[in-house]
């Protein structure tokens, strides 16, 4: 059964790393939904959080994959309730929509967003939150004239408590014994 | 030592690492690497190839005989994109590469420049690793790293792109060799209770089955794969790469597995009760219909590659570990046993397929020279002790079908990637790994035109291999598959060939062309005695087949005898 997986993928930071990751989801014609990249708690080492649509076998297998590149120090994948998630989104919209009274306050409240700035010409909110929040406040702000809009990939951290330096730890100490 | 150049530094570097033969081809992005070559004449053998393909299969077949990693040289643009089909095949076939490619000087990267390729890019999914070089200084980490990544672990080739200033660069030099990096595990950590549930398994079997594959072979295990076979009495097959891991005379030795295999170690693939499968990976020539394939049987499965346990089977014991030190374990936990009766439903079988199959093929009633009795003499003659390099096709399943492999590292096929023009490229490198060593190149009219060139490189360095063609005159394996399957519509796989003896004797190799089967043992004896190259020319039957077949979404129960 299709549904949703959090691959979390820890990378030492060189040159090409998406690219290596990605040719791998792209070899199995599966559809990366998003996609984020960032440096992590260690030093050098960078972690992506890719979300996908697909059965958990399919998932499975292709973490192996993901796991086998050499610059790969771990990879995990999660299904959405074995992880806390957030996007996060940016809304321009013209400042005199917004001014002119009516509805545009209750929204902001309502939707515990964030107004980031006011111009003259624009105004921008930001809400964070799970994608289906998101969309709500975007059909609620598109009759006052919505002029952009954009919404991060997401960003996942796994419920279960082990830490990434435990589990280099772990490897170490494996490779000592092998 | 004062400062040395980038291009003095990679040579000094695969000295260090204890390079002395080198395949490859010149040009200009990799001439500061060919410029300091031209100073280590004594202690590298380079060996100028026609082209760069032929430049990665040589280095394939030096690697996969020799046990050493194979090094290739070609430069940016063409050179490096000649040698993406080698890269693919030594991937697939987990073959120890360290491929070196000239790039454009670094300010020009992402121009366009002259003969520049994202060869980066575009190598990257068919390399076990590959990186960029931009300074002198950073050569030989890149390199250590390089031979340490392809050689343990599973192995497989790695390419290191380094651009011309690279080259140029001045740099102390000084080699360390690589023996860990963070992310990469070059072995695993062998679960113990992983063993005891296969030896646990093993032991109340009624019919236990081993099939094995080449990662006996790159982890060194023939001796322990006997020792837990014999002490085991389980019987034993071989995927193609397997070919030669096991004794093929050896009372438990069963035969050949897959699409063109034998029938017995096909059928009783879905009659046994636990199947130890060790150092292969389940390739759907081996399988066939995998919603149908030993589906009875409780599977343990051994592999230094993680990724591919419960890839294509499910298994009841995954044993994550190196062939040679998991087979080790196990000898000590299991029992003896012996298991008559099961050995005996597959002799029964085999007389079967030699009754409809092979007695035909080697002692053939036909006008024409059959494949089979080639090979069958050609093994005979060698003692199946030559090292014997296979291209892709009818030749191929025929040669892993009638060649007894009797000698270790001497089976040089391309397996999973199917690579025509392999072959004698391979040889070619096989004879310079090995050179006491008889090598025979097994090659069909297809095949040997696609790598043609490279006898200009026996012809140069005087490489005494045997060239042992084939000619049906077609593209048999694709013929037969038309016969079989596309209503015997021969579409573009009827192939008008060149005279290949006068071609030989234009690259001065010695040359013989038969087509009777009188002439068969004596010109075999020739081509054997022969102190130089020589290539031998068999016409035989045109629209021959091989059988047993299983056909794509057969079972492997389902194997055509005919």
């Amino acid at each position: 059964m299709e549904s949703a997986y959090n691959i979390s993928v820890f990378t030492e930071n060189s040159v090409g790393m998406l690219n290596r990751i990605t040719i791998i989801f792209t070899r199995r014609h599966i559809n990366i939904e998003s996609i984020t990249a960032s440096e992590s708690e260690i030093d050098g080492i960078h972690r992506y959080t890719i979300v996908v649509k697909e059965p958990k076998e399919v998932v499975r297998k292709v973490v192996s994959q993901i796991e086998k590149q050499i610059e790969v120090v771990k990879a995990f994948y999660h299904a959405d309730n074995e992880v806390v998630y957030q996007e996060i989104a940016l809304y321009k919209l013209p400042t005199k929509m917004i001014a002119s009274g009516g509805d545009a306050e209750r929204i902001v409240r309502a939707h515990h967003a964030r107004i980031l700035t006011i111009e003259s010409e624009f105004t921008i909110l930001e809400k964070t939150g799970y994608p289906e929040e998101i969309k709500v406040l975007f059909n609620e702000l598109k009759p006052f004239g919505l002029l952009e809009f954009v919404r991060s990939g997401r960003v996942a951290i796994s419920k279960p408590m082990k830490t990434l330096e435990e589990h280099i730890e772990d490897m170490n100490e494996e490779k000592i014994k092998a | 030592m004062s400062q040395i150049r980038g291009a003095e530094a990679v040579i000094r570097s695969l000295v260090a690492e204890g390079v002395d033969t080198v395949f490859g081809y010149p040009g200009g992005a990799i001439m500061p690497i060919y410029d300091a070559l031209y100073d280590f004449k004594e202690d590298v053998n380079h060996i100028l190839v026609r082209h760069e393909q032929g430049a990665i299969h040589a280095a394939q077949g030096f690697a996969r005989t020799s046990e050493k990693v194979g090094v290739c040289f070609a430069t940016s643009g063409p050179g490096a994109t000649n040698l993406i089909t080698g890269l693919a095949d030594a991937m697939i076939d987990s073959t120890p590469l360290v491929c070196i490619t000239g790039q454009v000087a670094s300010h020009l990267l992402g121009t366009d420049a002259f003969q520049e390729t994202d060869v980066i890019g575009i190598s990257m999914p068919v390399t076990k690793w590959n990186v960029q070089v931009k300074r002198a200084e950073d050569i030989p980490v890149a390199l250590a790293k390089a031979f340490f990544i392809a050689k343990t672990g599973r192995p497989g080739p790695v390419l290191i792109d380094i651009t011309k200033d690279a080259q140029f660069g001045m740099m102390d030099f000084e080699y360390e060799f690589c023996t860990d990096i963070r992310s990469y595990f070059q072995k695993p950590l062998i679960n113990r209770a992983a063993i005891s549930d296969a030896a646990k398994l093993l032991n109340s079997a009624k019919k236990p089955y081993i099939l094995v594959g080449q990662g006996v072979v790159l982890s060194n295990a023939e001796k322990e794969l006997l020792d837990f076979a014999e002490k085991t009495g389980i019987p034993v097959a071989s995927t193609l790469l397997g070919l030669g891991a096991f004794p093929p005379d050896h009372p438990l030795y069963v035969g050949y597995l897959g699409m063109h295999g034998n029938y017995a170690p096909n059928i009783k693939t879905n009659e046994c009760d636990v199947l130890f499968a060790v150092g292969m990976r389940f390739d759907d020539r081996v399988t066939g219909d995998v919603e149908r394939y030993a589906k009875q049987a409780k599977i343990i499965h051994v592999d230094i590659d993680f990724a591919e346990l419960n890839k294509i089977v499910t298994n009841e014991v995954s044993i994550h570990a190196d062939a040679k030190e998991a087979l080790a374990l196990l000898t000590q936990e299991v029992e003896s046993r012996t298991h008559e009766a099961w050995i005996q439903e597959f002799r029964d079988a085999e007389k079967i397929e030699f009754e409809t199959v092979v007695d035909d093929a080697i002692h053939p009633k036909h006008d024409r020279l059959q494949m089979a009795e080639v090979i069958n003499m050609l093994s005979e003659k060698t003692d199946g002790k030559a090292i014997v390099v296979t291209d892709v096709g009818q030749h191929q399943m025929i040669t892993s079908r009638y060649y007894s492999y009797k000698r270790q590292n001497a089976n040089i096929t391309s397996g999973g990637l199917g690579t025509m023009g392999f072959s004698l490229p391979a040889a070619i490198g096989a004879k310079l790994g090995n050179p006491e060593a008889t090598v025979v190149a097994v090659i069909g009219d297809g095949g040997f035109q696609m790598t043609i060139q490279e006898l200009g490189t026996i012809l140069q360095f005087n490489i005494d291999i045997k060239i042992l063609i084939l000619n049906n005159n077609f593209l048999g394996m694709v013929r037969q598959w038309q016969e079989l399957f596309f209503e015997k519509r021969y579409s573009f796989t009827d192939i008008v060939n060149p005279n290949f003896i006068q071609i030989a004797k234009g690259y001065s190799v010695e040359a013989k062309r038969i087509d009777t089967r009188p002439e068969l043992t004596g010109a075999l004896d020739e081509m054997l005695s022969s102190k130089e190259a020589f290539l031998l020319e068999v016409v035989v039957e045109q629209e021959e087949n091989v059988f047993p077949m299983v056909a794509t979404g057969a079972s492997v129960s389902e194997i055509r005898l005919k």
